[in-house]
Protein backbone atom coordinates (compact mmCIF):
# COMPACT_ATOMS: atom_id res chain seq x y z
CA UNK A 1 0.00 0.00 0.00
CA UNK A 2 3.16 2.18 0.72
CA UNK A 3 4.25 1.29 -1.96
CA UNK A 4 1.79 2.49 -4.63
CA UNK A 5 1.16 5.84 -2.22
CA UNK A 6 5.17 6.41 -3.23
CA UNK A 7 4.49 5.45 -6.88
CA UNK A 8 1.22 8.17 -6.97
CA UNK A 9 3.19 10.94 -5.42
CA UNK A 10 6.32 10.12 -7.77
CA UNK A 11 4.04 10.17 -10.82
CA UNK A 12 2.32 13.62 -10.10
CA UNK A 13 5.59 15.19 -9.00
CA UNK A 14 7.36 14.06 -12.16
CA UNK A 15 4.34 14.72 -14.22
CA UNK A 16 4.27 18.18 -13.12
CA UNK A 17 7.91 18.86 -13.30
CA UNK A 18 7.53 17.83 -17.35
CA UNK A 19 4.54 20.13 -17.60
CA UNK A 20 6.53 22.96 -15.77
CA UNK A 21 9.47 22.54 -18.06
CA UNK A 22 7.26 22.75 -21.14
CA UNK A 23 5.24 26.18 -19.96
CA UNK A 24 8.70 27.61 -17.67
CA UNK A 25 11.29 27.28 -20.21
CA UNK A 26 9.40 29.21 -23.22
CA UNK A 27 8.02 31.71 -20.48
CA UNK A 28 11.93 32.23 -19.47
CA UNK A 29 13.31 32.44 -22.86
CA UNK A 30 10.33 35.32 -23.51
CA UNK A 31 11.17 37.22 -20.63
CA UNK A 32 15.00 37.47 -22.11
CA UNK A 33 14.19 38.21 -25.49
CA UNK A 34 11.79 40.90 -24.67
CA UNK A 35 13.46 42.89 -21.51
CA UNK A 36 9.44 44.49 -21.35
CA UNK A 37 7.75 41.24 -20.43
CA UNK A 38 10.60 40.03 -18.01
CA UNK A 39 8.88 42.06 -14.92
CA UNK A 40 5.32 40.95 -15.85
CA UNK A 41 5.99 37.40 -16.25
CA UNK A 42 8.98 37.21 -13.44
CA UNK A 43 6.30 38.73 -10.98
CA UNK A 44 3.31 36.57 -11.58
CA UNK A 45 5.15 33.39 -10.87
CA UNK A 46 6.51 34.46 -8.13
CA UNK A 47 3.09 35.53 -6.92
CA UNK A 48 1.82 32.39 -7.89
CA UNK A 49 4.31 30.61 -5.78
CA UNK A 50 3.62 32.71 -2.75
CA UNK A 51 -0.24 31.61 -2.75
CA UNK A 52 -0.52 29.02 0.31
CA UNK A 53 -0.95 25.36 -0.70
CA UNK A 54 -4.01 24.50 0.38
CA UNK A 55 -5.75 28.21 -1.08
CA UNK A 56 -4.05 27.54 -4.86
CA UNK A 57 -5.55 23.87 -4.75
CA UNK A 58 -8.80 25.35 -3.67
CA UNK A 59 -9.38 27.37 -5.96
CA UNK A 60 -8.04 25.05 -8.84
CA UNK A 61 -10.33 22.34 -7.24
CA UNK A 62 -13.64 24.93 -7.40
CA UNK A 63 -13.04 25.29 -11.78
CA UNK A 64 -12.06 21.84 -11.99
CA UNK A 65 -12.76 19.35 -9.19
CA UNK A 66 -11.01 17.04 -6.92
CA UNK A 67 -8.54 14.81 -7.93
CA UNK A 68 -4.89 14.14 -9.69
CA UNK A 69 -5.36 17.06 -12.49
CA UNK A 70 -5.92 19.67 -9.59
CA UNK A 71 -2.97 18.23 -8.06
CA UNK A 72 -0.76 18.19 -10.94
CA UNK A 73 -2.27 21.63 -11.81
CA UNK A 74 -1.23 23.01 -8.21
CA UNK A 75 2.60 21.75 -8.70
CA UNK A 76 2.93 22.72 -12.35
CA UNK A 77 2.03 26.43 -11.26
CA UNK A 78 4.52 26.10 -8.21
CA UNK A 79 7.37 24.89 -10.28
CA UNK A 80 7.32 27.65 -12.48
CA UNK A 81 9.14 29.96 -10.52
CA UNK A 82 12.40 28.45 -10.19
CA UNK A 83 12.39 27.49 -13.70
CA UNK A 84 11.37 30.78 -15.90
CA UNK A 85 13.71 32.48 -12.90
CA UNK A 86 16.34 30.31 -13.90
CA UNK A 87 16.02 29.89 -17.45
CA UNK A 88 16.22 33.77 -17.46
CA UNK A 89 19.13 34.07 -15.28
CA UNK A 90 20.83 31.43 -17.59
CA UNK A 91 20.27 33.41 -20.48
CA UNK A 92 21.17 36.52 -19.31
CA UNK A 93 24.30 35.19 -17.98
CA UNK A 94 25.98 33.68 -21.16
CA UNK A 95 28.92 35.80 -22.07
CA UNK A 96 28.57 38.98 -24.25
CA UNK A 97 31.64 37.71 -26.19
CA UNK A 98 30.08 34.75 -27.20
CA UNK A 99 26.75 36.16 -28.46
CA UNK A 100 28.33 38.38 -30.17
CA UNK A 101 30.83 35.42 -31.74
CA UNK A 102 27.66 33.74 -32.81
CA UNK A 103 26.22 36.62 -34.46
CA UNK A 104 29.56 37.18 -36.13
CA UNK A 105 29.30 33.77 -37.87
CA UNK A 106 26.00 35.18 -39.27
CA UNK A 107 23.56 33.20 -37.01
CA UNK A 108 20.22 34.36 -37.18
CA UNK A 109 18.46 35.53 -33.87
CA UNK A 110 16.65 31.63 -33.46
CA UNK A 111 19.74 29.81 -34.36
CA UNK A 112 22.23 31.60 -31.82
CA UNK A 113 19.54 30.88 -29.08
CA UNK A 114 18.73 27.42 -30.12
CA UNK A 115 22.40 26.15 -30.92
CA UNK A 116 24.29 28.88 -28.22
CA UNK A 117 22.40 30.86 -25.68
CA UNK A 118 20.47 27.55 -24.80
CA UNK A 119 23.08 25.03 -24.64
CA UNK A 120 25.51 27.14 -22.11
CA UNK A 121 22.48 28.35 -20.07
CA UNK A 122 21.53 24.50 -19.79
CA UNK A 123 23.37 23.78 -16.02
CA UNK A 124 21.45 27.52 -14.65
CA UNK A 125 18.15 25.98 -15.88
CA UNK A 126 18.87 22.44 -14.26
CA UNK A 127 19.21 24.14 -11.23
CA UNK A 128 15.75 25.82 -11.52
CA UNK A 129 14.59 21.83 -12.75
CA UNK A 130 16.10 20.18 -9.38
CA UNK A 131 14.48 23.42 -6.86
CA UNK A 132 11.53 22.53 -8.58
CA UNK A 133 11.17 18.76 -8.59
CA UNK A 134 12.13 19.15 -4.82
CA UNK A 135 9.93 21.44 -3.83
CA UNK A 136 7.40 19.87 -5.60
CA UNK A 137 7.37 16.55 -3.62
CA UNK A 138 6.77 18.81 -0.33
CA UNK A 139 4.33 20.24 -1.61
CA UNK A 140 2.33 17.31 -3.65
CA UNK A 141 1.35 16.31 0.57
CA UNK A 142 -1.43 18.16 0.08
CA UNK A 143 -2.57 15.99 -2.75
CA UNK A 144 -4.23 14.10 0.18
CA UNK A 145 -6.77 17.23 1.00
CA UNK A 146 -8.42 17.51 -2.70
CA UNK A 147 -8.13 13.51 -3.44
CA UNK A 148 -5.12 13.13 -5.18
CA UNK A 149 -3.68 10.71 -2.65
CA UNK A 150 0.08 10.00 -2.85
CA UNK A 151 2.45 9.70 0.57
CA UNK A 152 0.20 13.21 1.85
CA UNK A 153 -2.59 10.52 2.55
CA UNK A 154 -0.84 8.34 4.45
CA UNK A 155 0.41 10.84 6.64
CA UNK A 156 -3.24 12.25 7.18
CA UNK A 157 -4.95 8.96 7.89
CA UNK A 158 -2.10 8.55 10.49
CA UNK A 159 -3.40 11.99 12.05
CA UNK A 160 -6.63 11.10 12.13
CA UNK A 161 -6.39 7.67 13.87
CA UNK A 162 -3.22 9.07 15.98
CA UNK A 163 -1.10 5.92 14.34
CA UNK A 164 2.36 8.03 15.20
CA UNK A 165 3.95 5.20 12.69
CA UNK A 166 2.00 5.71 10.30
CA UNK A 167 2.73 9.38 10.47
CA UNK A 168 6.34 8.64 10.46
CA UNK A 169 6.32 6.10 7.26
CA UNK A 170 4.91 8.43 5.34
CA UNK A 171 7.15 11.18 6.31
CA UNK A 172 10.47 9.24 6.11
CA UNK A 173 9.12 7.36 2.60
CA UNK A 174 8.86 11.71 1.87
CA UNK A 175 12.17 12.75 2.90
CA UNK A 176 13.57 9.91 0.91
CA UNK A 177 12.44 10.27 -2.16
CA UNK A 178 13.51 14.37 -1.72
CA UNK A 179 17.02 13.46 -0.31
CA UNK A 180 17.26 11.19 -3.11
CA UNK A 181 16.32 13.27 -5.87
CA UNK A 182 18.13 16.24 -4.77
CA UNK A 183 21.26 14.53 -4.67
CA UNK A 184 20.81 12.62 -7.98
CA UNK A 185 19.95 15.68 -9.48
CA UNK A 186 22.97 17.60 -7.69
CA UNK A 187 25.38 15.16 -8.61
CA UNK A 188 24.10 15.75 -12.45
CA UNK A 189 24.41 19.53 -11.99
CA UNK A 190 27.35 19.46 -10.95
CA UNK A 191 28.49 17.40 -13.92
CA UNK A 192 26.87 20.27 -16.18
CA UNK A 193 29.16 22.91 -14.53
CA UNK A 194 31.89 21.30 -14.59
CA UNK A 195 31.46 20.20 -18.38
CA UNK A 196 30.38 24.07 -19.08
CA UNK A 197 33.55 25.31 -17.38
CA UNK A 198 36.32 23.11 -18.80
CA UNK A 199 34.66 23.94 -22.84
CA UNK B 1 -22.86 37.89 -1.44
CA UNK B 2 -24.55 40.38 1.09
CA UNK B 3 -26.92 37.24 2.43
CA UNK B 4 -23.74 35.29 2.37
CA UNK B 5 -21.34 37.65 4.09
CA UNK B 6 -24.10 38.21 6.53
CA UNK B 7 -23.77 34.90 7.94
CA UNK B 8 -20.14 34.50 7.38
CA UNK B 9 -18.73 37.80 7.82
CA UNK B 10 -18.15 37.85 11.48
CA UNK B 11 -16.54 34.48 10.78
CA UNK B 12 -14.29 35.32 8.56
CA UNK B 13 -12.85 38.90 10.25
CA UNK B 14 -12.39 36.38 13.18
CA UNK B 15 -10.22 33.57 10.53
CA UNK B 16 -8.19 36.30 9.25
CA UNK B 17 -7.26 37.59 12.94
CA UNK B 18 -7.05 34.07 14.17
CA UNK B 19 -4.27 33.11 10.76
CA UNK B 20 -2.35 36.52 11.40
CA UNK B 21 -2.26 35.88 14.96
CA UNK B 22 -0.78 32.67 14.57
CA UNK B 23 1.59 34.28 11.84
CA UNK B 24 2.86 36.64 13.36
CA UNK B 25 3.68 35.00 16.89
CA UNK B 26 5.42 32.07 15.09
CA UNK B 27 7.45 33.97 13.34
CA UNK B 28 8.77 36.28 15.38
CA UNK B 29 9.80 33.14 17.64
CA UNK B 30 10.68 31.65 14.77
CA UNK B 31 13.22 34.76 13.81
CA UNK B 32 14.42 35.37 16.95
CA UNK B 33 15.40 31.76 17.37
CA UNK B 34 16.84 31.18 13.83
CA UNK B 35 18.78 34.94 14.42
CA UNK B 36 20.63 33.78 17.34
CA UNK B 37 21.12 29.91 16.21
CA UNK B 38 22.02 31.12 12.88
CA UNK B 39 24.93 33.60 14.56
CA UNK B 40 25.94 30.87 16.86
CA UNK B 41 26.74 28.00 14.00
CA UNK B 42 28.97 31.33 12.36
CA UNK B 43 31.04 31.18 15.82
CA UNK B 44 32.06 27.49 15.06
CA UNK B 45 31.57 26.69 11.83
CA UNK B 46 33.18 23.42 11.94
CA UNK B 47 30.13 21.73 13.64
CA UNK B 48 28.18 23.78 10.88
CA UNK B 49 29.22 21.41 8.34
CA UNK B 50 27.21 18.87 9.67
CA UNK B 51 24.50 20.98 11.53
CA UNK B 52 23.61 22.81 8.15
CA UNK B 53 22.58 19.50 6.05
CA UNK B 54 21.31 17.92 8.75
CA UNK B 55 18.43 21.07 9.07
CA UNK B 56 17.99 21.38 5.59
CA UNK B 57 16.92 17.98 5.81
CA UNK B 58 14.21 18.31 8.46
CA UNK B 59 13.25 21.26 6.14
CA UNK B 60 11.58 18.29 3.56
CA UNK B 61 9.45 17.47 6.73
CA UNK B 62 6.38 18.82 4.99
CA UNK B 63 4.68 21.05 7.98
CA UNK B 64 1.81 19.47 8.38
CA UNK B 65 3.70 16.15 9.84
CA UNK B 66 5.16 18.83 12.53
CA UNK B 67 1.36 20.03 13.16
CA UNK B 68 0.04 16.19 13.55
CA UNK B 69 2.69 15.38 15.59
CA UNK B 70 2.99 17.67 17.95
CA UNK B 71 -1.22 17.58 17.90
CA UNK B 72 -0.70 13.60 19.14
CA UNK B 73 1.69 15.00 22.22
CA UNK B 74 0.39 18.50 22.84
CA UNK B 75 -3.58 18.18 21.73
CA UNK B 76 -5.72 20.49 20.24
CA UNK B 77 -4.36 23.67 21.79
CA UNK B 78 -3.09 26.95 20.20
CA UNK B 79 0.63 26.19 21.19
CA UNK B 80 0.97 22.81 19.42
CA UNK B 81 0.36 25.09 15.93
CA UNK B 82 2.66 28.07 17.62
CA UNK B 83 5.24 25.42 17.87
CA UNK B 84 4.76 24.04 14.68
CA UNK B 85 5.33 26.91 12.92
CA UNK B 86 8.14 28.37 14.89
CA UNK B 87 9.77 25.31 13.85
CA UNK B 88 9.12 25.76 10.79
CA UNK B 89 9.54 29.50 10.59
CA UNK B 90 12.89 29.30 12.04
CA UNK B 91 14.71 27.13 9.36
CA UNK B 92 15.07 29.51 6.65
CA UNK B 93 15.97 32.50 9.02
CA UNK B 94 18.64 30.32 10.44
CA UNK B 95 19.79 29.31 7.12
CA UNK B 96 20.52 32.52 5.63
CA UNK B 97 21.90 34.52 8.89
CA UNK B 98 24.60 31.54 8.69
CA UNK B 99 25.19 32.52 4.82
CA UNK B 100 24.81 35.93 5.12
CA UNK B 101 27.41 36.36 7.93
CA UNK B 102 29.57 34.14 6.35
CA UNK B 103 29.72 36.02 2.57
CA UNK B 104 30.35 38.89 4.76
CA UNK B 105 33.52 39.58 3.07
CA UNK B 106 36.85 39.49 5.15
CA UNK B 107 37.95 43.16 3.86
CA UNK B 108 35.31 44.51 6.15
CA UNK B 109 35.65 42.66 9.43
CA UNK B 110 39.46 42.87 9.20
CA UNK B 111 38.77 46.90 8.96
CA UNK B 112 36.94 46.67 11.73
CA UNK B 113 38.99 45.03 14.06
CA UNK B 114 41.84 47.20 12.92
CA UNK B 115 39.58 49.98 14.27
CA UNK B 116 39.60 48.00 17.92
CA UNK B 117 36.29 46.61 17.60
CA UNK B 118 35.76 43.14 19.84
CA UNK B 119 33.99 40.64 18.37
CA UNK B 120 30.52 41.74 19.54
CA UNK B 121 30.57 45.01 17.95
CA UNK B 122 32.05 43.66 14.94
CA UNK B 123 29.45 41.63 15.21
CA UNK B 124 26.74 44.22 16.02
CA UNK B 125 28.06 46.75 13.65
CA UNK B 126 29.44 44.89 10.74
CA UNK B 127 28.49 41.89 10.29
CA UNK B 128 25.05 41.84 11.16
CA UNK B 129 23.89 45.62 9.16
CA UNK B 130 25.48 43.48 5.95
CA UNK B 131 24.20 40.30 6.36
CA UNK B 132 20.38 42.42 7.11
CA UNK B 133 19.23 41.97 3.26
CA UNK B 134 20.21 38.06 3.40
CA UNK B 135 18.31 37.77 6.69
CA UNK B 136 15.39 39.47 5.91
CA UNK B 137 15.16 37.39 2.61
CA UNK B 138 15.18 34.27 5.33
CA UNK B 139 12.12 36.00 7.18
CA UNK B 140 10.06 36.53 3.73
CA UNK B 141 10.22 33.17 3.39
CA UNK B 142 9.39 32.02 6.91
CA UNK B 143 6.02 34.41 6.83
CA UNK B 144 5.36 33.26 3.10
CA UNK B 145 5.50 29.45 4.70
CA UNK B 146 3.96 30.24 8.05
CA UNK B 147 0.83 31.82 6.67
CA UNK B 148 0.43 28.70 3.96
CA UNK B 149 1.05 26.00 6.59
CA UNK B 150 -1.42 28.15 8.81
CA UNK B 151 -4.09 27.01 7.03
CA UNK B 152 -3.64 23.64 8.38
CA UNK B 153 -4.31 24.87 11.95
CA UNK B 154 -7.88 23.90 10.61
CA UNK B 155 -6.92 20.13 10.60
CA UNK B 156 -6.45 19.94 13.96
CA UNK B 157 -9.87 22.46 14.76
CA UNK B 158 -8.19 25.43 15.61
CA UNK B 159 -9.47 28.00 12.81
CA UNK B 160 -8.08 30.44 10.83
CA UNK B 161 -8.38 31.02 6.83
CA UNK B 162 -7.98 26.75 6.81
CA UNK B 163 -10.98 26.48 8.08
CA UNK B 164 -13.35 27.78 5.23
CA UNK B 165 -11.23 26.15 2.91
CA UNK B 166 -12.02 22.88 4.79
CA UNK B 167 -15.18 22.83 5.41
CA UNK B 168 -15.47 24.18 1.70
CA UNK B 169 -13.62 20.74 0.33
CA UNK B 170 -15.48 18.54 2.42
CA UNK B 171 -18.74 19.38 2.07
CA UNK B 172 -17.83 20.47 -1.84
CA UNK B 173 -19.18 24.25 -1.25
CA UNK B 174 -16.93 26.35 -3.95
CA UNK B 175 -17.99 29.36 -2.13
CA UNK B 176 -16.72 28.30 1.15
CA UNK B 177 -13.68 27.56 -0.39
CA UNK B 178 -13.19 30.76 -2.72
CA UNK B 179 -13.75 32.42 0.77
CA UNK B 180 -10.79 30.96 2.54
CA UNK B 181 -8.83 30.69 0.08
CA UNK B 182 -8.87 34.10 -1.60
CA UNK B 183 -7.94 36.18 1.57
CA UNK B 184 -5.34 33.35 2.51
CA UNK B 185 -3.73 34.00 -1.10
CA UNK B 186 -4.08 38.17 -0.26
CA UNK B 187 -2.58 37.95 3.23
CA UNK B 188 0.61 35.91 2.04
CA UNK B 189 0.96 38.09 -1.22
CA UNK B 190 0.73 41.40 0.87
CA UNK B 191 2.81 40.34 3.78
CA UNK B 192 5.52 39.31 0.88
CA UNK B 193 5.90 42.74 -0.84
CA UNK B 194 5.62 44.54 2.76
CA UNK B 195 8.89 42.27 3.82
CA UNK B 196 10.60 43.12 0.40
CA UNK B 197 10.24 47.22 1.03
CA UNK B 198 11.51 46.33 4.57
CA UNK B 199 14.64 44.77 2.08
CA UNK B 200 15.20 47.73 0.55
CA UNK B 201 15.64 49.30 3.55
CA UNK B 202 17.39 47.11 5.52
CA UNK B 203 20.36 47.40 2.27
CA UNK B 204 23.21 49.28 4.40
CA UNK B 205 23.32 52.67 2.75
CA UNK B 206 26.96 52.71 1.23
CA UNK B 207 25.50 49.52 -0.43
CA UNK B 208 22.59 50.37 -2.42
CA UNK B 209 22.60 50.23 -6.29
CA UNK B 210 25.12 47.83 -7.14
CA UNK B 211 25.83 44.99 -4.67
CA UNK B 212 24.72 41.90 -5.21
CA UNK B 213 21.82 41.50 -2.97
CA UNK B 214 19.90 38.10 -3.18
Amino acid sequence: MTLQMFLEHLYMVILAVIFAIGIGLPLGILSYLFPGARKAILWVVDVLQTIPSLALLGIIMVFIGAGKITVITGLVLYSLLPIVRNTNLGLTEVDPAIKEAARGMGMSKFYQLIRVELPLAFPVIFTGIRIATVNSIGSAVFAAFVGGGGLGSIIYRGIRIQNIRLIASGTLSLMLMAVVFDLVMGMIEKRLYRRSSAA
Amino acid sequence: MTAFLEVYGKMLVNSILTHLFYVFVSVSIGFCLGLALGILLTRVPKYSQVILPVISLFQTIPGIVFIGTLFLYIGMVPLTVIIALSIYAMFPVLKNTYVGILNVEPQYTEAARGLGMSNSQVLVQVELPLAMPTIIAGLRMSTVYTVSWAVLAAMIGLGGLGDFIYRGISTNNNALIIVGAVPAAVLAVVLGLLIDRLQKKAVPRGLRKGGAVK
